[in-house]
């Protein structure tokens, strides 16, 4: 099955949906590691949409991503609360032991503000982390 | 008048019927209800400070500059998105908004290039107003900061360019390309501090992405983000003249935005009723052809074709073409004399040709390019409904539930009418299709027509019978409106006829390759989905059978009942500027101004008076009938004024035999056209910037031409308007015209017209919006025609059998050619080959299904050879399933394609207007141009050349 094909399907599951964009995006994202602009471009031709309309939902979201990255993505929230629970003094180990094996991304908040630091590898969610533990977690990434 | 910007009062106009009273700083104001407080303000004559509103777009309250403080309300509400209520108490400057509207002001210049004595929107810029509005005097956080400054400009449109670092992002753009464009070409990327606007992907140019060039988003811009070139390059306009476009059918009124006599820019003017402010690539942009290098400036006479050009003075080049006239007169009769007027040109100037012809000459050998368009319209609209001229305005789309499209493409050749059909789509009403290729309305983005019938070319009849079939016989017409206002005995007649089994959608089906089923569900639609509207271009009228398609389609829209109030009718679309007034000034062989058939006395009488001559009672010859009493010897001279029929009628090689065999061939245009190739006589024409007079658009509206510069065709203050040299030529053969402004012609219009009988220059200068008839009953013009009743009186139902066409296919030309247009190009291009439009469509040309092709041995881009029992040319073939297979489609805009060399020279039954929509073809690989394109191509060289000045 070509990339279009496979995108002409993930189109089709999502047909008669109300705003079906965004579950067809998450689902490329999720199937090729990023949404490119052929990807946008095939998204735009199946919903009747403009390439731009398209392309202006796909880059407003961090989770879409132009290129597909291989590394692994650890997210790391550095927002008040881990702030305050002091993430930033977790974050110089964390660099070295991702290394330019994994990737970290900063979010702004995973909703454990009361058990911060915390960080989440996929759909997998850790809390209370310290250095060794975020470094852990890391690694295993 | 001086250079200022039209007013913009910040948010649409509200159409509602009821009003409310508020209080705007302290001064009472009355507004529509459903107004903003914004533009309630502005309507007061007061400001509110705003950036992200513009009134030809949704309010959308991001800028945060318009805060405002009402009475019992807390906070500081957006005036944009606010609607003003009853007993409101408004307050727009007060020190609490002076402080938040100047750190708004602040944040927004800490991240804008404080270049302004250098930019281009220097004293154009609404940021620039803003900032002084608010009393900017410190940015507060320097300009160190994360900033956009250093992005590069995209240059690509050849019109105007993208300076990524002056964007305040107020999206202002994107809403315009949505909302006012319909083509959504543009998109904010990413978000927050990181928000660009992007055309397109993030790949993608100005040039690359899905932008059409209408100049929407250049004109909403309110800094110097989007630019045009020309402003850049000129800077700012000292003055600006409302004019009229002097392109297509739908007329839309421009700003000339003039310094001195150079035009700097079009700029669409909001308060003319045919585009409400919006404009598209040629009218906007390609007016670069009147100052084009090619423009012949000096009269220009030869013996004979043979010879170079020799540049003479109008003097001399008069008395060379009187001489020659009267010489021919002598021996041959006025008969042997004619003229063809210019849909191009003015009222004015269209009807002082057919004045000269008729008085001048003493001959009715007078007709008009709408010969080859729309002749079918007037004579089928004449007969059914008593007018020849479409029945609503533009403004009755926005009323319209159903749209029933034939044969027209109006998103590439009516690109202003074509967005507001989007719009209304995009609001919900529907679309039904007829059109043998797969045009924009089928299918678009946010656009999805409910039904596309792509029928065989040269089935309209059929088709159109096959919809009534379905409506008469599943009980869908609207009796009551027939009975009230139709022929009761006509409607059963034809009703019979229609309702027989051999009209019904199955049996045709055979025929019109439509499936049955889709055209009884569109059938069901059209009758049922509320006000239906028709909407027809030359795929209806260029074919054996167009006057019948014309009285086939009347008879839908009156069995339906959808003629006679807003939302409904039967539109022609106008191909050029002024075909509806070259036609309602006399053009025709047979007719007077105001469509008087030249046999009726009465009708004659009034102008034998009026012009002290006495007019031939019989009907002249019409164009092809000129061509082929040429060849036959019997006609001799013809003077055409702003057409080129070489190119544009059909059959090329028959058009050529016709003018190399007379012996006077007047041409009288900007350019050395292909039909100045056969002329004795050339005289430089003026273009619409120009010169005064009046155009009438497709919806009847009378609008203004106004002269903002020098005539080029003459040293300075001795340039000639083009009703100037046709007088000239008048009294060059013993008239005695002393016309000193066209003004002058519009009067002697009125006088002799009745359906022109309130028209006079001062109300059309005026901007008064005046659509004909204008008349006593009528003094402000009629929007909507057949209101009350038919013009003619009981509308008239008119049978239309269907016979097929004699050009069929067969084994030597298997395929169907059909023709049409393209947006970036008019025509036969002569003004807009001469522009950077070309950009877009530097060529013709041919679309081919991927099945015709592949059977042919042909990819992509490959050169073919295009043949039909009339001629052959070559062009590169485009790979693309919008044609049936069976069928292939291409443009005639480039005279190095010739398109017309290939088509044949059948016609309409009714009108001699040429089928230019089917011709059978056969497509094959070539390597070259064709034996004709070579010897053309050389004669035109030949042809062209103008002999230098002798020494001294």
């Amino acid at each position: 099955m070509t990339k279009a094909e496979r995108i002409a399907s993930i189109c089709a599951a999502h047909a008669g949906r109300e705003g079906p964009m965004l579950p067809i995006l998450h689902d490329i994202q999720a199937e090729f590691g990023c949404v490119d602009e052929a990807s946008e471009a095939l998204v735009a031709a199946e919903l009747n949409l403009t390439r731009a309309e398209v392309h202006g939902v796909v880059s407003f979201y961090h989770d879409f991503t132009p290129a597909a990255d291989p590394r692994p993505v650890v997210q790391i929230c550095r927002a008040e609360a881990c702030k305050a629970r002091g993430v930033e003094a977790l974050i110089d180990r964390a660099r070295s032991a991702a290394g330019d094996r994994v990737k970290l991304k900063t979010v702004y908040c995973l909703g454990l503000c009361s058990a911060g630091p915390a960080a989440r590898v996929g759909d997998r969610l850790h809390a209370w982390l310290d250095e060794d533990g975020l470094a852990q977690v890391i690694e295993q990434a | 008048m001086g250079y200022e910007p039209q007013a913009d009062f910040g948010t649409p106009e509200s159409r509602s019927d009821e009003s409310v009273s508020l209080t705007v700083d302290g001064r009472e104001v009355t507004v529509p209800v459903g107004t903003s407080v914004m533009r309630a303000a502005r309507e007061a004559g007061g400001d509110i400070p705003s950036l992200c509103a513009t009134d030809s777009v949704k309010s959308f309250g991001s800028c945060r500059m318009c805060l405002v403080e009402i009475e019992g309300r807390r906070g500081t509400p957006a005036s944009c998105t606010t609607p003003a209520e009853a007993g409101m108490v408004v307050r727009t400057q007060t020190p609490r908004l002076a402080k938040l509207r100047r750190g708004v002001m602040e944040l927004y210049i800490s991240d804008h290039p404080l270049d302004c004595l250098t930019c281009s929107a220097n004293n154009i810029c609404e940021l620039q107003d803003t900032a002084a509005e608010v009393g900017l005097r410190d940015v507060r956080y320097g300009y160190e900061g994360a900033n956009h400054f250093a992005k590069s400009p995209d240059l690509s449109n050849p019109y105007f360019l993208f300076a990524p670092d002056k964007c305040i992002v107020c999206s202002r753009c994107v809403r315009a390309c949505d909302e006012v464009q319909g083509t959504l070409a543009l998109a904010v990327d990413g978000r927050g501090f990181a928000s660009k606007i992007s055309a397109g992907q993030a790949s993608d140019s100005f040039l690359s992405s899905e932008c059409v060039s209408c100049g929407a988003c250049v004109q909403t811009c309110p800094t110097s983000a989007l630019m045009e070139k020309s402003v850049k390059q000129l800077g700012k306009p000292e003055r600006s003249v409302v004019t009229t476009c002097a392109y297509c059918g739908v007329g839309c009124a421009f700003r000339a935005e003039m310094k001195g006599e150079q035009l700097v820019r079009m700029v669409p003017w909001k308060d003319g009723k045919a585009n409400r402010g919006h404009s598209c690539v040629k009218g906007r942009f390609a007016w670069g052809y009147a100052n084009h290098r090619d423009r012949i400036t000096s009269p220009m006479i030869r013996e004979n074709i043979d010879q170079p050009w020799r540049e003479v003075s109008w003097d001399e080049a008069m008395r060379f073409a009187a001489d020659r006239i009267a010489a021919i007169k002598a021996e041959h009769g006025p008969r042997a004399l004619g003229g063809i007027t210019s849909s191009r040109c003015t009222n004015e100037e269209t009807f002082l040709v057919q004045k000269l012809v008729r008085a001048g000459f003493g001959t009715n050998n007078v007709d008009t390019c709408a010969r080859v368009c729309h002749s079918p319209t007037g004579y089928g609209l004449s007969t059914t409904f008593g007018t020849s001229a479409g029945t609503q305005d533009f403004d009755s789309a926005e009323q319209t539930d159903v749209f029933l499209v034939i044969g027209a493409n109006p998103t590439d050749a009516h690109p202003v009418f074509g967005s507001r059909i989007k719009k209304r789509l995009r609001q919900g009403a529907k679309m039904i299709v007829v059109d043998p290729r797969r045009i924009d309305l089928v299918k678009s983005p946010h656009i999805e027509a409910a039904h596309h019938l792509a029928l065989q070319p040269g089935t309209n009849v059929a088709v159109l019978t096959a919809l009534a079939h379905v409506v008469v016989t599943e009980g869908l017409a609207d009796e009551d409106f027939v009975r009230t206002r139709c022929d009761w005995d006509e409607y059963q007649d034809w009703a019979r006829f229609v309702a027989d089994e051999r009209h019904s959608p199955e049996f045709l089906e055979t025929v019109t390759r439509v499936p049955a089923a889709t055209l009884r569900e569109a059938a069901r639609l059209f009758a049922t989905g509320g006000n239906g509207a028709i909407y027809y271009g030359l795929g209806v009228t260029e074919h054996s059978q167009g006057s019948s398609t014309v009285m086939a389609i009347a008879n839908l829209a009156m069995a339906t009942g959808n003629i006679g109030r807003p939302g409904v009718g039967v539109n022609p679309l106008r191909g050029q500027n002024n075909v509806q007034g070259a036609c309602d000034m006399g053009s025709f062989p047979h007719e007077l101004s105001g469509y008087r058939h030249i046999s009726q006395g009465d009708s004659r009488k009034l102008f034998e008076d009026d012009w002290g001559v006495a007019l031939d009672p019989e009907p002249g010859l019409r164009i092809p009938n000129m061509l082929d009493a040429a060849v036959d010897g019997s006609f001799k001279a013809i003077y055409i004024q702003g057409e080129d029929i070489l190119q544009s009628d059909p059959d090329t090689h028959h058009v050529a035999a016709g003018l190399a065999a007379m012996d006077c061939v007047i041409v009288h245009d900007l350019f050395l056209n292909e039909t100045a190739n056969y002329a004795h006589v050339f005289l430089p024409g003026s273009s619409f910037l120009e010169k005064e007079g009046t155009f009438t658009n497709a919806e009847r509206r009378i609008q203004p031409v106004r002269r903002v510069m020098e005539p080029a065709n003459g040293p300075i203050g001795q340039g000639l308007e083009d009703w100037q040299v046709t007088q000239l030529l008048a009294n060059a053969i013993g008239c005695d015209w002393n016309y000193t402004h066209a003004s002058e012609i519009l009067a002697e219009i009125a006088r002799l017209t009745p359906t022109f009988a309130g028209v006079t220059w001062d109300r059309v200068i005026a901007g008064e919006q005046l659509q004909w008839p204008v008349t006593d009953a009528a003094p402000q013009g009629s929007p909507v025609m057949h209101v009350g009743g038919f013009v003619r009186g009981k509308g008239k139902f008119v049978v239309t059998e269907y016979v097929p066409t004699d050009e069929k296919t067969g084994p030597r030309f298997p395929l169907l050619l059909t023709t049409g247009r393209i947006l970036s190009q008019y025509n036969v291009g002569a003004q807009t080959r001469r522009t950077a439009n070309s950009t877009w469509h530097p060529e013709d040309v041919l679309e081919i299904h991927p099945t015709d092709a592949e059977n042919r041995g042909l990819a992509d881009g490959d050169m073919a050879r295009l043949a039909s029992r009339a001629g052959e040319t070559t062009l590169r073939v485009k790979v693309t399933d919008r044609v049936a297979p069976g069928v292939v489609y291409t443009t005639f805009h480039h005279p190095d394609t010739q398109a017309n060399v290939v088509t044949t020279d059948n016609s309409d039954w009714a009108t001699n207007c040429p089928e230019y929509k089917v011709t059978a073809v056969q497509v094959t690989p070539s390597n070259g141009p064709s034996e004709w394109q070579e010897s053309y191509a050389e004669q035109a060289r030949r042809s062209r050349r103008i002999a230098a000045e002798p020494a001294e």
